[in-house]
């Protein structure tokens, strides 16, 4: 137990120290760039406060990154590494899209069937790189990748061509005022699928830390071999992680889209589930933590924007900000000698103790 | 199907095979040493921008080749300080550093230039295209083959470089015995560290060199997002290779032949978010079909 703990608190301890360095990386480059560093990096650290507007902005950009967290964290944790989800978010949010305009349903009903037409279509996309890799040994990564493009492109192309908004050029025609979630605040753009994210943290946490399903799929990942040896069907449960996750992703997508828009407005693809990684590791793969880190990426972009504004720093420095997050953690032997110093330390303590017992 | 014998399209596939050889070639190097290196699209992102900035700023061709080649192989280098010296997890760093150098692209466009999307302000300069003597008299095959920019020519020059020194020299057997077996190559005293990071630093170079040919010969200024998953779809066709340099060059023109479709088609008046798809598809598929045959050659050697 006071072993367990103490591990984790290593592990506080690498993903502060990581945030610290990113961020101070992040200050040098703002004192480099703009003009009036000052100004622009306290509205980049409390820029998300200044206004109501601004802070409930956050919450908004934190819920589709919750949804693609719990995504990869659930995808990754089998043990492969597939990126598909932003295939499902995309594509899924086409599908929303789709019918919310050319489906008239009565209220309730229509929101009901457009979540569930898009978790549909983010599972199904979701299990495709791993039914080639059974088949074939090509690697999900790549396929993955590739696969994103291919999404993309012929999403929006479907959206072009049958929704177009001819007299717009690039977005499609206005929903039906049925599919829609609801504003859950007066002001500000927040939306019913707030609750739709609560829900879901808590049957995933449900699912994975509390679930045969998540205990076989923590060992699969970690040791294939023991798993099979243990009598676990790891095709069964590795084909589930990529359901569960591409249905996470494709929902994510299907309440952005009708949460946040009133006609498809995705010209560009989605990149969430890139963030989704950092977001993943800094909860240190737990789904309880997932929201609050999403709440951190969520408050930085919202931050970098409010710094954008008029400013002369450009928002993408949140990228650079997030790979060296990322890298940090993923090393192993990043502050590894503080946990070696300490673990020697207590070595030589036991030895001292157990030679006194001895004597 | 009569863009098939449209000399126009052959000389297209080339063209857009060299970005691609060129990273293929970098991602082969690195695997055969044993190393994955995911980071190739930033690294040719990175080189395409600054080959651009350097150019630009000093009007020299020179200054700006040197300057996106440093800058794609630290990139690179860093990949692999972190993955030897700091047991980072290969893949989820390199994925870490392409979301890094794709945004940190953008980012520096704009500081410099005030503009998000393209370096149209500076006047950078170009890898010049040359016509290879005798060959350019033949007709039809000097259509094709000749006429190119200097990087095309460079690209399949190394191929045939790296099949040579991967197969003939003892650097190359030190790599392949690095890649096959760590600890086999450590016990006759090979520094497998040492030839990891020679192997990287080759393949930062090329990769550089792929990411220039994008802004500095293929167009001629440095666009947002305009390496567009080549690095990744190098990991594809590198796959395909299995290892072998000249098979990297086959798969690399199956990628450069679906790209020019889609630029044939382009020009026919397709829907661009359409054709667009055309690449990624045909890769995506040969790249299948690929992995089919090797699984199945390799169950029946383990059979007999």
């Amino acid at each position: 137990m006071n072993k367990k703990k103490r591990f984790e608190w290593y592990g506080i301890i690498r993903v502060a120290a990581s945030i610290l360095i990113s961020l101070i990386i992040a200050a040098i480059i703002i004192f480099a760039v703009a003009e009036d560093p000052l100004t622009a990096l306290n509205k980049f650290l409390l820029g998300p406060f200044s206004t109501k507007r601004n802070f409930f902005n956050v919450i908004e950009t934190m819920i589709p990154l919750v949804f693609c967290g719990l995504a990869i964290n659930v995808m990754h944790k089998s043990g492969l590494f597939s990126m598909v989800a932003d295939s499902s978010f995309y594509f899924a949010g086409v599908m929303a899209a789709t019918i919310a305009i050319a489906c008239p349903m009565p209220n309730i009903v229509h929101q009901i069937v457009i979540l569930a037409a898009a978790m549909a279509v983010g599972g199904v996309i979701g299990i495709i790189p791993v039914l080639i890799k059974k088949r074939t040994g090509a690697n999900e990564l790549v396929i993955s990748l590739m696969m994103n493009y291919i999404f993309f492109n012929l999403g929006y192309w479907l959206i072009r061509k049958f929704f177009l908004d001819t007299s717009n050029g690039s977005f499609s025609i206005g929903f039906q005022p049925t599919a829609s979630l609801g504003k859950m605040l007066k002001g500000t753009n927040t939306h019913f699928g707030l609750i739709i994210m609560i829900v879901v943290v808590i049957l995933m946490w449900i699912l994975m830390d509390k679930s045969k399903f998540g205990r076989e799929l923590q060992i699969t990942g970690s040791n294939e071999n023991f798993a099979r040896y243990a009598g676990i069907k790891i095709g069964r449960v590795v084909l589930g992680s990529q359901l569960i996750g591409g249905m996470l992703a494709g929902l994510g997508g299907g309440v952005e889209m009708i949460g946040m828009y009133k006609k498809f407005q995705w010209i560009t693809a989605q990149t969430y589930v890139w963030d989704g990684i950092l977001i993943n590791l800094l909860a240190g793969t737990r789904p309880l933590m997932i929201p609050v880190s999403a709440f951190f990426i969520s408050y930085i972009r919202i931050g970098a924007l409010v710094m954008s504004r008029g400013g002369d720093v450009d928002s993408e420095i949140v990228s650079i900000i997030q790979g060296i997050m990322i890298m940090l953690i993923a090393s192993e032997r990043f502050l590894y000698r503080l946990k070696k110093n300490k673990e020697e330390k207590e070595a030589l303590q036991n030895q001292a103790m157990e030679m006194e017992a001895e004597a | 199907m009569s863009f098939l014998t449209n000399l126009d399209f052959w000389f297209t596939v080339l063209r857009c095979t060299t970005p691609v050889l060129f990273a293929t070639m970098a991602a082969l190097i690195a695997s055969r040493s044993g190393m994955l290196n995911l980071g190739l699209e930033g690294a040719m992102t990175i080189a395409a921008l600054c080959g651009v900035l350097g150019s630009g700023f000093t009007g020299s061709l020179l200054v700006g080749a040197l300057s996106g080649l440093l800058a794609g192989t630290v990139f690179t280098m860093l990949l692999a300080y972190f993955v030897q010296h700091l047991k980072a997890n290969k893949v989820v760093s390199g994925v870490a550093l392409n979301l890094a150098a794709s945004g940190g692209s953008v980012f520096c466009l704009y500081s410099i230039t005030g503009d998000k999307n393209a370096s149209n302000s500076l006047a950078s300069s170009a890898f010049p295209a040359f016509d290879i003597p005798v060959l350019q008299n033949i007709p039809g095959l000097g259509d094709i083959l000749s006429g190119h920019n200097c990087l095309t020519y460079v690209a399949f020059i190394v191929t045939i470089l790296i099949f040579i020194v991967l197969n003939k020299t003892s650097f190359g057997i030190h790599i392949r015995a690095v890649g096959e077996s760590e600890e086999a190559a450590r016990s006759v005293g090979i520094n497998v560290e040492k030839v990891r990071y020679q192997a990287m630093f080759i393949s930062g170079l090329l990769a550089s060199c792929g990411g220039m040919y994008l802004s500095m010969g293929y167009v001629n200024r440095f666009t947002s997002g305009m390496v567009a998953g080549r690095g990744y779809i190098a990991l594809a066709t590198n796959a395909m290779a299995a290892g072998n340099a000249l098979m990297g060059m086959v798969s690399s023109i199956l990628y450069g032949f679906g790209s020019g479709i889609s630029i044939y088609l382009q020009n026919n008046n397709v829907d661009p978010y359409l054709i667009t798809i055309i690449p990624y598809a045909s890769i995506i598929v040969f790249y299948v079909l690929f992995s089919f045959y090797y699984k199945v050659k390799r169950k029946t050697e383990d059979s007999l």
